[in-house]
């Protein structure tokens, strides 16, 4: 591994994983405690109909898939907002839409054919260092955001109706998340793909909301975990010869599986009665 | 006369199209400790979440200290009926309760020492003090509720609402609880909604019943009419003994119908 770190592009995908895991771990612990999985699932496919925007009317990268997955974030947490029974639904709407859209403007973009394959699995060995600077522009967004409104995160990630007796602003916050999730995701995606957006947002802070005792304390834990996958993932991808990105949600994967064994394995402390809810 | 501390006048609400509550007026005056009794689905919890601010009625007017539910809303402390969401969040029981003491759009500031002060003195109220450092999802349902009362109080409230507050508290729980509210009451209106009649008539001083519509008694007593209303069938009226008295005595039952 350190010889490898003298390759600049090997020390750009260690700097890119780290910065993503700082980012997955903040942000993954908001998604999974508001059990939003599915809906940054929908915000990271719908990218892709900003990403044939892009490519079909020649604007930047970012601005394409940023505008569009901003807007279908902020069209979910609309329908969050008005009417939660229905989201799931308008999500998978969104979520296929926004990929078939993609697909044809891509098709539609004459002389130029990019493979859409490559934003699945990304290519995080081939991470400029001017995407290292916006990654840390936006780890760093995202921290300031998070750790200001860190209170009233928690009071509506825990009890959305009591925050909103103590004032907590839940439209703004809702609408903050969302834009930070959808920001996250088209960051991320860029850089490691689609796929391990999704994984390294979910398994690093379910791992850890078992063990932390508070919200602050699931980020950092999710964060470390996140760490720990990527540079075991990028070392054995680099030994083996094997996708990065796919090696790091296995190595990832094999975490979340050997957490559910040592949860099986380890009684747990103080057993919580199974209590009968009597209605 | 004192001015009324929650005034409800010709409330309306449907939700889905149905129609949940009509035509509800309700004055409530300082000092007061008021059960809400009524069916599932009477449209207790939504009551008390109109007044709250949390939902918007069809018609119809409410006023807590004279303003709008949702400017007044921090002033009263609400516990729950449901405690059983998010169980695996990872919180403590001292956090849950600082939550009431949380005010928002503060950004960075860090909770007070007075909070802390506030948040043990609710906690030790409720002898969850020593639960303070567990995870909520390591709690008893009765334990949880505890928590949230401790939640609902730590904001030094001067109303207090209660929903279902001893579904899941044992006996000895129950009339604990009770006792402290009794206590609470000599500063703090409460307003709570219970199914035990029993247990609520020794400590209330008057009760309302809600199915659809409402009905007011100033007495902790349920009338024939209520249960008539509550449940739909005339129901035989049976009354334990002194020390108290639940239910008015079958005779009284149409004196009470002048109200």
């Amino acid at each position: 591994m350190l010889e490898a770190l003298q390759l600049e592009f090997m020390r750009n995908a260690v700097l890119a994983g780290l910065l993503v895991s700082i980012v997955c771990g903040v942000i993954g612990t908001l998604v999974v405690v508001n059990r939003l999985v599915f809906l940054a699932g929908g915000i990271a496919h719908s990218a892709y109909g900003g990403i044939g925007l892009a490519l079909f009317f020649g604007l930047p990268y970012l601005v394409g898939t940023f505008g569009f997955a901003l807007l279908a974030a902020l069209a979910m947490a609309a329908v969050m907002l008005k009417a939660k029974h229905r989201a799931d639904t308008v999500i998978g709407v969104l979520w296929a839409v926004g990929m078939a859209l993609g697909i044809i403007l891509v098709d539609l973009t004459p002389g130029y054919n990019v493979d859409l394959m490559s934003y699945l699995f990304g290519s995080i060995l081939a991470v400029p260092t001017s995407d290292l600077w916006h990654m840390l522009v936006m780890a760093g967004a995202v921290l300031f955001v998070v750790s200001y409104y860190y209170n009233d995160f928690l009071a509506m990630s825990y009890d959305e109706e009591f925050a909103q007796l103590r004032n907590v602003p839940v439209k703004l916050l809702y609408g903050l998340l969302f834009g930070m999730i959808a920001l996250a995701v088209v960051m991320i995606i860029r850089l490691v793909g689609l796929i391990l957006v999704i994984a390294l947002l979910t398994i690093p802070p379910y791992i850890a909301e078992k063990y932390a005792r508070s919200l602050r304390m699931m980020m950092i834990l999710g964060t470390l975990l996140s760490c720990f996958f990527t540079l075991m993932g990028l070392w054995l991808s680099y030994t083996l010869n094997l996708t990065s990105g796919a090696t790091i949600i296995m190595v990832a994967a094999g975490g979340f599986f050997i957490s559910l064994l040592l949860e099986r394995l380890i009684p747990k402390r103080l057993s919580p009665r199974a209590e009968t809810v009597p209605r | 006369m004192t001015t009324p501390v929650i005034e409800i006048q010709d409330l309306w609400f449907s939700f889905n199209g149905h129609c949940v509550l009509q035509n509800v007026n309700l004055k409530i005056f300082p000092g007061e400790f008021l059960a809400l009794i009524g069916p599932n689905g009477g449209g207790k919890t939504t009551l008390l979440k109109l007044t709250l601010g949390l939902l918007d009625p069809d018609r119809g007017r409410i006023r807590v200290f004279g303003v709008p539910p949702r400017k007044a809303a921090h002033r009263i402390g609400y516990a729950p009926q449901n405690v059983h969401i998010n169980k695996s969040f990872p919180i403590s029981v001292l956090d849950v309760v600082l939550m009431g003491r949380l005010r928002a759009r503060k950004g960075w500031t860090r909770h007070a020492p007075q909070d802390l002060s506030a948040a043990q003195k609710a906690l030790e109220q409720l002898d969850m003090w020593p639960f303070r450092n567990r995870r909520i999802g390591d709690l008893s349902g009765g334990q949880l509720q505890r928590v949230f009362i401790a939640r609902a109080l730590v904001c030094e409230p001067e109303i207090l609402f209660l929903d279902e507050p001893t579904a899941s508290v044992d006996t000895r729980g129950q009339s604990d609880l009770y006792h402290l509210l009794r206590q609470l009451n000599e500063t703090v209106t409460i307003v709570v909604v219970s199914h035990d009649l029993m247990v609520l008539s020794s400590y209330v001083k008057s009760v309302a019943c809600v199915n659809r519509d409402l009905l007011y008694h100033d007495a902790a007593e349920v009338t024939g009419e209520m249960l008539d209303m509550a449940y739909h069938c005339p129901v035989d009226l049976v009354a334990h003994g002194a020390p108290h008295r639940v239910l008015c005595k079958h005779d009284a039952k149409n004196n009470l119908k002048r109200k």
